[in-house]
């Protein structure tokens, strides 16, 4: 049986993890290898790596930490952040990259992702739909998609660009609530049931966790494929084992190797 | 032992080199692995490699736009019998044709058609992604130690397509997503793998040390 996905999520700028893992003694708590890692040891079905680099001329320091983590983890690795081109794709699934994450690029010309998905295969192309709601209360509700963080509004439909994407190609969404994103109060489960029922490929769920219920949450009432969640494992609040026999109490199966 | 890995310009060439380095130096085999697209490397291997991501056709395309490459291919598995392990589209490229869109042909060394997956719930999502155990059909050395089954270990796993062999005797593995997906064929020294062993973690790894011990 297919087993739902926890996935931690690591931001890194500079090459340098920001609010790295702190869960267990690293040398270099800043190495996004070391705590790439760490999370592998601990069990993570996945490692998504979100990089926020501002500058472009800072990208090389990228590529070297995702060839150093494919060297030293054999689990699957999703980069996102900043990519903008077919040839910033390359880069990355050549570096030890598996899969792609592409945000704004896809949201300015949706034509990309068919062109990523048809010179890579569906399989890399992660779009991420980063969504707020914009309905008022009482009214039926309606997300939108943001850029620059949430606070660039696009007049898109979050359910209809789904719909889109998966058209065009997207293997896989990663969804993250603009709305709940660092408050811990849950992911958003309208919008990610929204999301999953409209489309026919996994969607991840992110933004908002704050406890181990909100992941199972996530799962079965969100209708998520994964969960994404970075702050609540990086402070060893919960441990990833945690998160997983949580998961299986609730009946949803993981994997416990 | 040399191991070549095929490169075609498809495939996570990066992974597959490590994960094959650290099998080799953790089971103390030890051994010389090669990411190479020359056909006289593949030629003279010990064992090799095909991995694939992406389309059928352009996999294919990739492959014959190697020169002499699926002669040595060819070679090395029919006339010298030596093992050769596909990894993803490069195990669905053994299957007679792919009909992923359009139908391309496929070596023909394992029989077969590579098909779209129709899970029986309608409500699973395609592609087939994540983390799923294997059904063993028949004992083979690859499989060596490895637990299978509802409580085995775990492969990586993302596709839409795969192998539907014309003959059950080449099915090793199976996985259950809606119905039965091929997981693992072999016929004599050929096999592959639906799954990425190089990013199954110790599944993975065992795996692919089984496969540098094979003697089929």
């Amino acid at each position: 049986m297919l087993k739902v996905r926890v996935i931690p999520c690591l931001d890194v700028k500079d090459g340098r993890v920001v609010k790295g893992v702190q869960f267990v003694d690293l040398r270099d708590a800043g190495d996004p290898v070391e705590s790439a890692i760490a999370y592998d040891a601990a069990g993570a079905d996945e490692l998504c790596f979100l990089d926020i680099t501002a500058s472009h001329e800072n990208r090389g320091t990228l590529m070297d930490v995702v060839s150093r983590t494919a060297e030293a983890c054999f689990m699957p690795l999703t980069v996102g952040g900043g990519v903008r081109t077919i040839e910033d794709i390359r880069n990355l699934l050549l570096a030890g990259a598996d899969k792609v994450s592409i945000m704004t690029a896809a949201v300015n010309d949706r034509d990309f992702v068919r062109r990523a998905a048809e010179k890579f295969g569906t399989q890399c192309i992660v779009v991420a739909v980063d969504a707020k709601k914009v309905s008022e209360s009482g009214a039926p509700d309606r997300w939108e998609i943001f850029t620059h963080g949430g606070r660039k509004p696009t007049g898109i439909d979050a359910v209809q660009y789904a719909q889109e994407v998966t058209a065009l190609g997207a293997g896989e969404i990663l969804l993250t609530s603009m709305d709940r994103d660092g408050t811990k109060i849950g992911y958003d489960i309208a919008l990610t049931r929204a999301i999953a029922d409209a489309v026919s490929i996994p969607v991840i769920a992110s933004g908002g966790v704050g406890s181990l219920d909100h992941m199972v949450e996530g799962i079965r009432d969100g209708h998520a494929s994964a969960v994404l969640a970075a702050s609540i494992f990086h402070f060893g609040e919960h441990t990833i084992r945690e998160a997983k026999e949580k998961l299986r109490a609730n009946g949803l199966p993981v994997r416990i190797d | 032992m040399s191991v070549a890995i095929i490169d075609y310009g498809s495939g996570n060439l990066h992974s597959a080199h490590k994960a094959f380095e650290r099998a080799t130096s953790e089971s103390g085999i030890g051994g010389d692995i090669i990411v190479t697209s020359d056909p006289e490397l593949v030629r003279t291997a010990d064992r090799i490699v095909l991995p694939g991501v992406g389309a059928y056709a352009d996999c294919r395309r990739g492959l014959d736009a190697v020169p002499g490459m699926v002669e040595a291919m060819t070679e090395a598995v029919q006339d010298k019998g030596r093992p050769f392990l596909g990894i993803c589209v490069g195990m669905q490229l053994l299957a007679d044709r792919g009909l992923e869109h359009l139908t391309t042909p496929g070596l023909g060394w394992i029989g077969g058609d590579v098909v779209e997956i129709v899970p029986d719930d309608r409500s699973l999502k395609i592609p087939h992604m994540g983390w799923n155990t294997l059904d063993q059909g028949q004992e083979h050395a690859l499989l060596a130690g490895i637990p299978t089954g509802a409580d085995g270990w775990h492969a990586y796993f993302v596709h839409s397509f795969h192998l539907r062999p014309s003959t059950p005797d080449t099915v090793v593995a199976t996985t259950n997503y809606g119905g039965k997906i091929t997981a693992l064929v072999a016929k004599g020294t050929v096999a592959g793998t639906q799954f990425h062993p190089e990013k199954s973690q110790k599944l993975g790894l065992a795996l692919i040390a089984n496969f540098l011990r094979w003697r089929p």
